[in-house]
């Protein structure tokens, strides 16, 4: 009986719909596993405890029994940036907060995610845009995902806000692109 | 004491005094240079005794400055205001009430952060709300900040 080789010729399996990548145990993936990290990822996001101004009290009740975005899978709020994945900006940022915020920002680990929340994040606010002391929008200092807008925005505009940004990471493609990298 | 006591027993104490009594409180007017003595007496004066400072701040007016103190006694529970004139703009400079009212040190450290008057023999002046290296004083009228939207 002529013994099988159990060796995969992954080279000649071209005909396969996807990309294939050569693994030292012979094996392959495929980009599908992107869907898997990214559906993992997305639905338990560790928000940072971060709040300067009256958009935190919004952010509170979010995070309290009457709306709770531990539905969502926003369980744990952390109170340091090493272990957080996402930071909500909520409130106005003066020159001075603003070292301060990239150092969070910074000390995040990747993937890391922002979330501009109100009026005074995104442009400066409507009472205080035009003072000597406040930043014109943090997307001055760190780059933003979602941009909630309101003065300050609802909780429900804050849940939509965190819904939008699972769905970004879901359309993530960040396997690939570690596998890309190299 | 009703306002017209308090401007009698004031006037004895320094003849610089002017009044002005369209306010809510009897305003004090005072040259800077004379006003550090008056203010010791309206603390330690047994019927004025001006116990407390409430409130103390400082109006730009382009060609002086004028720092503004609110004084209540909370046994004779009247109020007065004290105002002192500042003239030099460029360099101004005006004794510190830290070592009569101790509540003055953080009011006067607000004042030398946004309108840049110095206060001498105070304790430890320095910039309380803005960066160490910032350049003006915001709060004055000749401030200029180019990321400001002209209007």
């Amino acid at each position: 009986m002529e013994e099988r080789s159990l060796e995969v010729d992954v080279k000649n399996k071209l005909e396969f719909p996807g990309q294939i990548h050569e693994t030292p145990a012979g094996g392959f993936m495929i980009t599908k596993l992107d869907e898997v990290i990214n559906w993992a990822r997305s639905n338990s996001i560790w928000p940072l405890a971060f709040g300067t101004s009256c958009c935190a009290i919004e952010m509170m009740h979010t995070v309290n029994a009457k709306y709770d975005w531990s539905r969502f899978g926003f369980e744990v709020m952390r109170a340091t940036p090493r272990q957080a994945d996402l930071i909500i900006v909520s409130g106005t940022i003066v020159m001075k907060m603003a070292p301060v915020l990239k150092r969070l920002y910074d000390q995040m680990p990747e993937p890391r995610y922002v979330i501009a929340m109100g009026a005074c994040t995104i442009s400066g606010g409507p009472f205080f845009y035009n003072t000597y002391s406040v930043v014109k929008g943090i997307d001055h200092i760190i780059p933003v995902d979602v941009y909630v807008p309101g003065c300050p925005p609802r909780p429900e505009a804050l849940l939509h806000s965190m819904i939008t940004l699972q769905e970004k990471i879901k359309n993530d493609a960040y396997f690939r692109k570690q596998v890309d990298k190299k | 004491m009703t306002n017209e006591e308090l401007k009698n027993s004031i006037t004895q104490l320094s003849s610089s005094v002017t009044y002005d009594e369209t306010g809510e409180f009897l305003t004090a007017i005072i040259p800077s240079e004379e006003f550090l003595p008056l203010m010791k007496e309206l603390r330690s004066k047994k019927e004025l005794y001006f116990d407390y400072l409430f409130c103390e701040t400082c109006v730009d007016w382009k060609d002086h400055l004028m720092m503004v103190y609110f004084l209540k006694s909370k046994i004779h529970n009247h109020t007065i205001v004290v105002k002192a004139k500042i003239t030099d703009t460029i360099n101004p400079q005006i004794e510190s009430v830290y070592n009569i009212w101790r509540t003055a040190e953080l009011n006067e450290d607000e004042v030398f952060d946004l309108f840049g008057v110095k206060f001498l023999n105070h304790p430890n002046l320095r910039r309380i709300f803005l960066e160490e290296d910032w350049v003006g004083y915001p709060l004055r009228k000749n401030y200029v900040d180019e990321h400001m939207i002209k209007l």
